[in-house]
This record gives structure tokens, C-alpha cells and sequence, in this order.
């Protein structure tokens, strides 16, 4: 299903131990800077694959395996967060 | 800490099927689920080609119509997927692969499918030769849905379904195994579904 | 405030169901004892887990309905035909059972008085669920923003939280709906999808600044934010949450 980032809330905040919804990330394809919350969602693929709203990029891809989960992040040039 | 179970919840019916034709961890489905890790791409036929490419002589490449002008036959099989659903006596047309690298010479020992939309998926080359695998282009009967990967997609059904690669636009020759889209990202290099290698470390 | 900034990673946490409440024929919500509950706030959500005997485990995820404070945690619940969660949660669940919680989670899709507005709530089905949690908050901090709903449902028998929505009407909040499928035959109000013109009608524009926020189906919510970007909503003030195909 094609979904927002609001879809990967709970396990980023697994992966990460706080909220992530917010944070603002840019684009490594297209540069563009956008809410964790406000990317795309493909949440059926064997994994879980995040893509840039502006240009597909792929942002992130999430994969877990019981209590093992693997993270790319290599999409998303930079996370801006607040701490 | 143990989940708790819930009374009553038993999800949806799942059937075990024949275990000599179930992998261990899946159940039969006769549905055929569609998995996307991005938008379905819509390449036009009159701009779609297939390549091999790689530790080649030359770049090898078929447009639709030399492709479809390629001898194709159907073939029967089960294919199993990661995400534990099996689908058993699925048809399909396709072009064989040895039938691509015919008079093809490589040194290489793997291949790395790609395809639009930049999925990519690696395989040994001995798995995609000898019969085991195809460039499907028809799926029971009918030309294959873009939602299952149309209109080409790789079928290697001896392995995991995440290296029957939709939308394939090509085989890359390599000496080295190059983990493709999911297999840089937790899931088994080589992925069979018999010795349950879903992930790394499998 | 409390519970908001709570950190550390999040465990599973055990569930009991106190009642469930019929909402429309399709649509039940479920109030529910979290005896660790941290507190939320309005148009966050959860993910709840069910396993079976066998081990076999489907999570799902569910926008909380019950405002911050609420003496239980809500969740409403549509029925999806040949789902595999919905149909335990509507159908199945009886007081007393039992089964898992990760959250609350979501920071992006939330608001509070704070925040300021006007406030524009757009919800295609179910996607008003994040908007009650909200509306109620609104309500126990004393109103003070004003706010308007567009509600999109099927017929007046699929409207969510209906009788509810009729009491607020009219006390600082604006509800409008329409609904396109069927209507009662002394319908006056709008049988069409939500689009530009109808946003346009209904308002606030985007003059006044409103902060806007959309939920439902993945097909309504991306044509409704379009709708609303043509129309000169700044696009950084709309914030969506996609349920999927079928809502929920």
C-alpha cells in the first residue's frame, strides 16, 4: 500500500527511542527537505521502503526480522532533529 | 517478554499445504498478493529493451519485438515468497534465460537483474541457466499485469520471489556477487526458500 | 506536557477491552485499559499486535479517538471486508480480552490549541478519528480556535461520531458534510467528492492562514491535497495521514 511516513512512526520510534515523524530530512536525489511524516510509504514490499514525495527517491528502506532490524538511510542526506 | 495471545484471533486461514511442495515457514494462498517498493513504472513497449551487459563480449540487447520473436515456452511451477505466502502450479510464458546468454561468453559467476524503477536483485549464475529460470512476458494465459511486473519480469522460481525480479530490463555478468536492492538491506544473498535463507545470517 | 516526552525505546504494552461501542453498522470503537498508558496527544496513533495460538502474530495501526486525559484510551475501528484485524477488533473482541499496544506515536499529524489556527480538518471516512481526539481536546481547553470539518462519508447512516458532531456544530467549530453515495431524501447539503470548489466554499481560504490537516483512504487525501495546494493553501500548513486504500 502506498502510505505516509505516519506508517513507520511506531518503528522508527523502536529504531530511533524518540519520535521521528517530525524530523526534517533532504533528499540525496533531489535535494528537497521534507517531515519524516509527509514522505511516501511503501509498506508491501518484503521490506519497508520510504521515497522522496518530489522526485521517488529512495529515502530509506527497513527491514525487520523478529527483533532484528536493518536501516538504510542512504537516500536521505541529512536528518535535522530536535534533541 | 511473551506476546500475549489474543482469544479468539487466528488471522487469515492459512493453509500448510503439501509439505513436499511448501517450503518450511510458508502457507498456500490463492491469492497473488502484490508487493511494491515503489510506483508501478509504465514503460511503453516501443521504448523497452532488454541488455546483458557486464563481463560481456559486447552489449547484447532485444527491443519488445526481437524479444517477443524469441523462442518462449509456458511452464507450470510454485513460487514462495519471503513474506511467507506460497502460490503453487502458477503458469507463465516466458523467454528462458540460457536462450538470452545462447553464444553469449562470460568468465563471469553472477548476475545482478535490474529494472525500471532501479530495483535490482543478485543471483549466481549457474541459478538463472540450465532451465531454471525465464524473462516472463505472460501470466496464466494472459499478457503479465504491470502490477506483477509487466510487461517483463525475471522468474527464478527455485528461489525466494524477491529475485524474480519485476520490471526487468536487463542481467549484468559480473566475477563478484553484488548484493542487489534488498540483499544490501538484511535479506539473504541467495535466498532458498528449502533452507529458509530469508535474511542475513540465515 | 505529561507523557509527551517521554524517550527510550517503546515496548509492546498489555491491552484489555473495556467495551465496545457500535458506531455506525460498520464502525465500532473500542475504549480500552492501558494500565501503562504515557498519555498522547491528539492525532497521534498506535500500532496494536495480535497473536494467535499458534504464534502467528498481524499488527495494524489505529488513530486514538479519546482526547488526552480520557479515563480510557479509544480507538475506532472499521470493518474492511475480508480483513484479517478488523473483523476480530468489530466482531470478535469481547470485554476482558486482551492484546498489545506499541505508543502513542506520530509527531508529525498533531495538533493542539497551541498551535493557533483557524483550523481545516478534512476526513474521508474514517480518516475523522485523528479529528475527534483533536476536536475533543479543543473542547476541554476551552474552545478559543476556530475550526471546521469537512467530513466526506458514504450516506448519513457511514457518518462517524454523527450525533456527537451535531452537539459541536454551531460552539466555535463548523462540521459540513457530504456524503456520496446516498442521502437522506431531505438532503440539502453537498452528494459529491470533496474538491477545489467545494473547499473553496467551505473555507477558511488560504488567506487566514489555517492550519490544515487531511486523513482518510490514500486516493482522497492525495486528491483533496492537491485540490487545496491549487487553491493557494501553503503547502508547508497541510499535513496528511493516508490510511490506505480502504481507510481504517
Amino acid at each position: 500500500m502506498r502510505l505516509d511516513g505516519n506508517a513507520v512512526a511506531g518503528i522508527l520510534r523502536q529504531v530511533f527511542a524518540v519520535e521521528m515523524t517530525e524530523a526534517i530530512g533532504t533528499c540525496a536525489g533531489c535535494g528537497k527537505a521534507e517531515a519524516v511524516g509527509a514522505v511516501v510509504v511503501y509498506d508491501r514490499a518484503p521490506g519497508t521502503v520510504l521515497r522522496c514525495p518530489h522526485c521517488e527517491w529512495v529515502l530509506a528502506k527497513l527491514v525487520t526480522d523478529g527483533d532484528r532490524v536493518w536501516v538504510d538511510l542512504r537516500g536521505v542526506r541529512t536528518l535535522e532533529l530536535r534533541v | 517478554m511473551t506476546p500475549i495471545v489474543s482469544r479468539g484471533f487466528r488471522g487469515r486461514r492459512r493453509d500448510d499445504g503439501p509439505p513436499d511442495r511448501v517450503p518450511p515457514g510458508q502457507y498456500v494462498t490463492d491469492d497473488f498478493p502484490v508487493l511494491s517498493a515503489g510506483p508501478t513504472p509504465r514503460t511503453p513497449l516501443g521504448e523497452w529493451d532488454f541488455t546483458i551487459v557486464g563481463e560481456v563480449d559486447e552489449l547484447h540487447r532485444w527491443t519488445w519485438e526481437e524479444f517477443r520473436a524469441l523462442p518462449s515456452e509456458e511452464v507450470t511451477v510454485d513460487i514462495h515468497c519471503v513474506t511467507k505466502w506460497s502460490k503453487l502450479d502458477t503458469t507463465w510464458e516466458g523467454v528462458r534465460v540460457d536462450t538470452l546468454l545462447e553464444g553469449i561468453e562470460t568468465s563471469a559467476e553472477y548476475v545482478v537483474a535490474f529494472c525500471d524503477g532501479g530495483y535490482t536483485t543478485n543471483l549466481p549464475l549457474e541459478d538463472v541457466v540450465d532451465g531454471k529460470a525465464w524473462v516472463a512476458f505472460g501470466y496464466d494465459g494472459e499478457p503479465l499485469d504491470p502490477e506483477h511486473g509487466g510487461p517483463a519480469r525475471l522468474l527464478v522460481p527455485h528461489l525466494y520471489f524477491w529475485k524474480s525480479a519485476k520490471w526487468v530490463r536487463g542481467l549484468q555478468l559480473a566475477s563478484t556477487d553484488e548484493p542487489g536492492f534488498w540483499e544490501q538491506n538484511g535479506y539473504h544473498l541467495y535466498g532458498d526458500p528449502w533452507r529458509e535463507q530469508r535474511y542475513w545470517g540465515d | 506536557m505529561a507523557g509527551t516526552a517521554v524517550l527510550g525505546r517503546l515496548t509492546w504494552l498489555p491491552v484489555e477491552a473495556v467495551e465496545v461501542v457500535p458506531e455506525t453498522p460498520r464502525v465500532k470503537t473500542l475504549r480500552l485499559d492501558v494500565p501503562d498508558w504515557p498519555g498522547h496527544l491528539p492525532g497521534q496513533h498506535v500500532d496494536i499486535r495480535l497473536t494467535s495460538e499458534d504464534g502467528y502474530q498481524a499488527q495494524r495501526s489505529y488513530s486514538i479517538a479519546s482526547a488526552p486525559g480520557a479515563p480510557q484510551l479509544e480507538l475506532t475501528v472499521e470493518l474492511i471486508e475480508d480483513g484479517e484485524v478488523s473483523p476480530y477488533l468489530a466482531d470478535e473482541l469481547q470485554p476482558g480480552d486482551r492484546f498489545e499496544l506499541r505508543g502513542p506515536v506520530g509527531g508529525y499529524f498533531v495538533w493542539e490549541p497551541s498551535r493557533g489556527g483557524p483550523l481545516l480538518l478534512v476526513a474521508g471516512g474514517s480518516g475523522v478519528v485523528p479529528f475527534r481526539a483533536m476536536l475533543r481536546h479543543l473542547v476541554d481547553e476551552g474552545g478559543g480556535v476556530p475550526a471546521t470539518l469537512l467530513a466526506s462519508s458514504r450516506s448519513w447512516d457511514d457518518v462517524i461520531y454523527r450525533d456527537e458532531l451535531e452537539r459541536l456544530d454551531g460552539e466555535g467549530l463548523r462540521v459540513v458534510h457530504t456524503l456520496t453515495r446516498e442521502q437522506p431524501d431531505d438532503w440539502d447539503g453537498y452528494t459529491r467528492r470533496v474538491n477545489a470548489e467545494m473547499l473553496a466554499e467551505v473555507g477558511p481560504g488560504p488567506d487566514e492562514g489555517p492550519h490544515v490537516y487531511v486523513c482518510g483512504p490514500t486516493p482522497f487525501v492525495e486528491s483533496v491535497a492537491t485540490a487545496l495546494v491549487e487553491l493557494g493553501h501553503e503547502p508547508g500548513r497541510i499535513r496528511t495521514e493516508r490510511f490506505g486504500p480502504t481507510g481504517g
